[in-house]
């Protein structure tokens, strides 16, 4: 599993998404590889992700995606992030 | 280490600004004073926001303000620009912004170090709010962990 973590540089704020998918993961006990990338390159990176996590400000631009978008309000809410992963990746 | 040091020209407290680009002026004029930066590197931090609208608003109060890293980055920086009157970025949830954290990096990659402790530290909800009360910059770098 991949989740891919979109923002406007591909270092800030999906650096940040990235860190906390990954603690996220960890306390869920689920295994994904996490990668953070610049909206531009969205299409390369994310083309085999299951999950996005990224801004509302990117949903528009990263457009058609096999994978589910997810918008975080809060980058630094840790149980927002593990809500959102749990819910994509999680078995339910 | 993995945060840059945060010396007393790149802390800037209670400063008065009204719009969201003087905030990120005064942000970038902090990463040039101690020496993280160029000029080049402000203007790039504002052309992410015109560009893509004001999601360096990571959280609740706080904006995130950084560009790529590249020519303009001088050295690993870390700035803290707190406002005497927050200021509106036009973020859906998590404006007014009181404190902006600025960072410059000096090549991908290595930052990440530096991002994941910055998530660690921002990870307690209080710290943005203790960060915008902070009355020195030695108080700010207890807040944040870091040195001079």
């Amino acid at each position: 599993m991949k989740i891919v973590t979109i923002c406007g540089a591909g270092i800030g704020s999906s650096g940040i998404l990235k860190v906390n998918a990954e603690k996220a993961l960890e306390s869920l006990g689920l295994s994904a590889a996490v990668v953070a990338a610049d909206v531009a390159s969205v299409r390369a990176a994310a083309d085999d992700a299951n999950v996005i996590l990224t801004s509302a400000e990117f949903v528009e631009a990263i457009g058609d995606t096999y994978a589910e978008v997810i918008v975080i309000r809060n980058h630094f809410d840790q149980g927002e992030i593990t809500a959102a992963v749990d819910r994509a990746l999680g078995e339910h | 280490m993995p945060l840059p040091p945060l010396p007393d020209t790149a802390v800037v407290l209670g400063a008065v600004v009204s719009t969201w680009r003087e905030a990120l002026e005064r942000t970038g004029e902090a990463l040039v004073a101690s020496g993280a930066a160029t000029e080049a590197y402000t203007q790039a931090m504002i052309d992410l926001v015109d560009e893509h609208g004001p999601y360096i608003v990571i959280s609740p109060g706080l904006a995130f303000a950084h560009a790529r890293p590249g020519p303009t980055v001088r050295r690993d920086g870390l700035a803290v620009v707190t406002l005497r009157e927050p200021v509106v970025f036009g973020h859906p949830h998590n404006d007014p912004v009181s404190v902006v954290l600025g960072l410059a990096v000096a090549e991908v990659g290595a930052h990440l170090e530096s991002i994941g402790e910055i998530a660690n530290t921002f990870n307690d909800p209080t710290v943005t709010g203790r960060l915008a009360a902070a009355s020195t910059p030695d108080e700010v770098r207890a807040i944040l962990g870091v040195p001079a």
